[in-house]
């Protein structure tokens, strides 16, 4: 079946709440399986063979089974806030809302994120959320730009909207790609942009935004993580819509794998290079894009 | 028609009574005068709103032109006095000029004017009224409260209160001039007294900083008042008309050199790139004046004149390069903000984003961004007029306005940080006011087919990232809390009742906009919108429907986790530091065994972000786009 058709099939009957609904019981296993085949792929980049594909779902569910300790009664509320604003990010994403809006919505939830740790006044907690400060200053530029593009494209904000549109957004915005793709490994959290807090097991600011976070706090922002990132691949799908749909997951699986090739193969890099490449990247390569939109009006 | 005359007049004869030296007898005043202030303008609102605009002609129109020039006269000499009285140069030219362009005008063309309608109100102007009669008269309250703690904390300067409390009362009579008045002569007249009366505000507690900084901004404002008379003079020279309707119905037909002349004076009073300078020297004034100044008067005047001409401005020269000031101001302002540690330079740094934003806005002038502009400055409005009387307060009690100096805020003064929270989140959180309006600008920005386009939403895009940063880290400062410092709480209340009252309708104000902004948008602004363009805007449903769940979100879900949260006994834990905590809370031991305080800072990047290189680069884009603006005008 076309991807069209299923679409329109949705758009008809209204069915987009379901699809969000979908998305909330289902982003959390998806999330958490790529997150297990990332390991997997990782170490075997690694020369090691890795653990079970499940052993994502391992830790959480035994991170769940601990005793919670906690710094103050501010943390819990300012972690679970973060995680509801995190599926109502990629749920009002996949209900086909306003992209713009749901951007907004998707910073919300990391400011709560960033006052969870802010609140224990614990200096490695602080010093993460700092610079995850700094991160999303680096990549939120990109990801408005990148937005404005679609919209200059498509003329709509909304992802069912720019789906049917069937334009080859890939071959209007590559320099939008190009720069989202340079953000991508901020939103990820992969090496060489994982400053505020990293799935390897040495930091130079031990677990940074997390340090202060145990057992059922830790298993939620793992859960939100996994949310995160499903809404992420809708955005790179997005890009690729137009082709035919399985070719479509195939590419956004793939760059995917390519996020884990590049933080398997790049050190972690000082703040002042991630603000700048970020910038500059989003500047020449996305403001670029959508000035030369303007410039040959192309509609 | 009374509504207006009394709201002009009621606040300048309440600032005469005010001048009677007994403290008692001012308080009763400023209570019972801004409680009478309020009231009128909710009735007016509520009987008006819905009304279409309404234009006033006045019998004794010609004798009260008399009347205004002859008090332009007298209060220029007296301003003039106290220039020369203080040996400045500069300013004694500049009225010296400004009173002979006015005889000039009285000579040659007053007895040729014929004025239709002198006062006006329409949907704006009753928002205006609305800002300037709640917002303006609630920071006269707190300043009951304040001046008080203020000349117990600084005992070297005169209390002249009672003057600053007339002053205060006049600046608010002339606001309701500029934004009720029809006439531009009359509103150019109520123009000049803002201006004044800020330069006796800011000048108030006659130290040197104090003295150099107010004629500093009385240099600047009184520029842009004499650029403002001429091009007023040319306006009525050329078209034979200084009223405001007039003019605006002129569109297409009228030359933009004389609209380009009055927007400056607009961009010189919303403190834009490359003047900017003089709202920050206005720091130095009580927390009073830079609430005022900041929030419901002054910059909002000038923003409420480009506002006004801004369908003069769509797609022209003039416009574009106002909107590329605006766009300038908004980014580099923002990125000076970052590197500030002063909480009031915070402040003052993110007004002058925000009102670039609002000037981009006007600039470009399509309906979609005439929109967007009248909702920033409501909500510009009331949160930052909260943050300013909040932070007065923090200042008083700590005894700091440095943001390093806030932590552990929470557990020291919960009632005020919760309005500070109440304040940065209305600044910038998705909900609220401030980012529905970035939000719309940036939509309506998209829809500007010139090149201007993407330069704008560059500019929009970075400048909100950066928003972000500098407001978090404030945000995250105050709510970090460490049990230690409990001990450390100051004895006593926090503030008194004057002030309490004036935060807490602040803070309510602030929520409750942002939950009946649509509403808002159908009842004052659309009508407006549509009066003057004949389409409107308005955020589709949908989209309303998400942000009303985003708000209760917003609001009830961290109230309720918390509520929750008390009730529960859990497993306290202390901060990681390496495992060599000691004692209590944020001590730690250093190497020899010697136990130390833990101290957190917060990022401030001044290499990047440095105030002064950012604000000279700023300062020569800007220059070039205003040259542009008044020379490459076809």
């Amino acid at each position: 079946m076309n991807l069209n058709d299923i679409i329109l099939a949705i758009e008809k009957n209204k069915i987009s709440l379901i699809v969000a609904l979908v998305y909330i019981i289902f982003a959390p296993i998806i999330g958490g399986l790529l997150a297990g085949i990332d390991r997997i792929i990782t170490a075997r980049m690694q020369n090691r063979v890795g653990p079970p594909l499940l052993q994502p779902f391992y830790d959480v569910f035994k991170l769940f089974s601990k005793k919670t300790m906690w710094i103050n009664r501010f943390q819990g509320p300012f972690v679970f806030c973060h995680l509801i604003f995190m599926i109502c990010t990629g749920a009002l994403f996949f209900e086909g809302r306003d992209i713009l809006l749901i951007i907004f919505m998707l910073s919300v939830a990391s400011i709560f994120f960033i006052l969870a740790a802010y609140c224990t006044s614990s200096p490695f907690s602080i010093i993460g959320a700092e610079r995850e400060l700094l991160l999303i200053m680096a990549y939120e530029p990109m990801i408005l730009i990148m937005l404005v593009g679609f919209y200059k494209v498509v003329g709509s904000f909304k992802f069912y909207e720019i789906i049917l549109s069937g334009k080859h957004l890939i071959l209007y915005l590559p320099g939008v790609f190009l720069g989202f793709l340079y953000v991508l490994t901020i939103k990820f959290r992969k090496s060489p942009f994982d400053l505020s807090y990293s799935h390897h097991a040495h930091q130079e600011i031990t677990k940074g935004i997390t340090t202060d976070l145990s057992a059922k706090s830790l298993a939620v922002i793992e859960i939100s993580h996994w949310y995160e990132n499903v809404f992420l691949f809708g955005l790179i799908f997005i890009f690729f819509s137009s082709f035919n749909w399985i070719l479509a997951i195939i590419i956004t699986l793939f760059v995917y794998f390519f996020e884990i090739l590049i933080d398997n193969t790049y050190a972690r890099v000082k703040w002042e290079w991630v603000l700048k490449s970020s910038w500059a990247v989003a500047l020449i390569a996305g403001g670029g894009n959508i000035i030369l939109l303007y410039l040959l009006n192309i509609k | 028609m009374e509504f207006i005359i009394f709201l002009i007049i009621f606040p300048f004869i309440l600032s005469l009574f005010l001048l009677i030296p007994s403290e008692k007898l001012r308080n009763v005043l400023v209570r019972v005068g801004s409680g009478i202030i309020i009231g009128t303008v909710i009735i007016f609102a509520f009987f008006y709103l819905n009304k279409s605009p309404m234009y006033f002609h006045l019998e004794i129109g010609k004798i009260l032109d008399k009347i205004l020039f002859g008090s332009e006269f007298i209060i220029g000499i007296i301003i003039l006095a106290i220039c020369i009285k203080h040996k400045k140069f500069l300013p004694s030219l500049f009225i010296i000029l400004h009173l002979i362009i006015m005889t000039y005008y009285e000579i040659n063309y007053a007895h040729e004017v014929k004025v239709d309608s002198y006062l006006y109100f329409d949907q704006f102007s009753i928002i205006m009224a609305l800002i300037i009669g709640i917002i303006g008269t609630l920071v006269c309250v707190y300043a009951i409260g304040y001046m008080k703690d203020y000349h117990n904390h600084h005992k070297e300067v005169k209390d002249r209160s009672n003057f600053f409390f007339f002053i205060l009362f006049a600046f608010l009579s002339a606001m309701f001039g500029v934004v009720f008045s029809n006439d531009i002569h009359w509103m150019h007249f109520f123009w000049e007294i803002t201006t004044y009366c800020s330069f006796i505000l800011i000048g108030y507690s006659k130290t040197e900083e104090a003295t150099k900084n107010a004629f500093h901004a009385l240099n600047l404002n009184m520029l842009g008042g004499l650029v403002f008379s001429i091009g007023f003079i040319y306006l009525f020279a050329n078209y034979h008309t200084i009223e405001l309707n007039k003019i605006i119905a002129l569109k297409g037909t009228i030359a933009l050199l004389p609209i380009a002349l009055i927007c400056f004076a607009g961009i010189v009073k919303s403190a834009q790139f490359p003047f900017s300078s003089w709202l920050l020297g206005a720091m130095v004034a009580p927390t009073p004046t830079s609430a005022l100044l900041h929030s419901s008067t002054m910059v909002k005047a000038g923003v409420f004149l480009l506002i006004k001409f801004s369908p003069l401005l769509q797609n022209t020269v003039t416009g574009y390069m106002i909107a590329i000031i605006g766009g300038l101001t908004f980014l580099f302002a923002a990125f000076i903000a970052i590197s500030q540690k002063n909480a009031k330079k915070v402040l003052a740094y993110s007004t002058i984003s925000n009102l670039g934003l609002i000037v981009a806005c006007a600039g470009i002038g399509s309906y979609e961004t005439v929109w967007a502009a009248i909702f920033l400055i409501i909500f510009h409005a009331i949160a930052k007029s909260l943050l300013f009387i909040s932070v007065g307060v923090v200042e008083h009690k700590i005894g700091s306005k440095d943001i390093e100096d806030m932590d552990n805020l929470m557990t020291r003064l919960p009632q005020t940080t919760i309005f500070i929270v109440i304040g940065i989140s209305g600044m910038f959180i998705a909900p609220f006011g401030m980012l529905i309006s970035k939000w719309a600008a940036l939509e309506a920005f998209v829809n500007v087919h010139s090149i201007i386009s993407p330069i704008l939403i560059l500019i929009i895009s970075y400048g909100g990232a950066v928003t972000i940063f500098f407001w978090t880290k404030w945000l995250g400062k105050i709510i970090s809390i460490n049990n230690v410092e409990q001990s450390k709480m100051p004895v006593g209340k926090e503030m008194d009742f004057d002030q309490w009252i004036s935060l807490f309708v602040h803070g309510v104000l602030t929520v409750l906009t942002c939950v009946a902004f649509p509403l808002i948008s159908m009842f004052a602004i659309e009508p407006y919108i549509h009066s003057i363009y004949n389409s409107s805007h308005g955020l589709g449903r949908s989209n309303v429907i998400i942000m009303i769940i985003m708000v209760m979100l917003i609001i009830l879900l961290p109230l309720i986790l918390m509520t929750l949260q008390k009730r529960k006994q859990f497993h306290q834990k202390e901060v990681y530091m390496g495992g060599r905590n000691v004692d209590t809370f944020l001590k730690f031991e250093g190497s020899m065994g010697v136990k130390k305080e833990l101290n957190n800072k917060n990022y401030y990047l001044e290499k990047y972000f440095n105030e002064k290189k950012i604000n000279d680069l700023g300062i020569w884009l800007s220059l070039v786009a205003i040259i542009i603006m008044l020379v490459g005008i076809k």
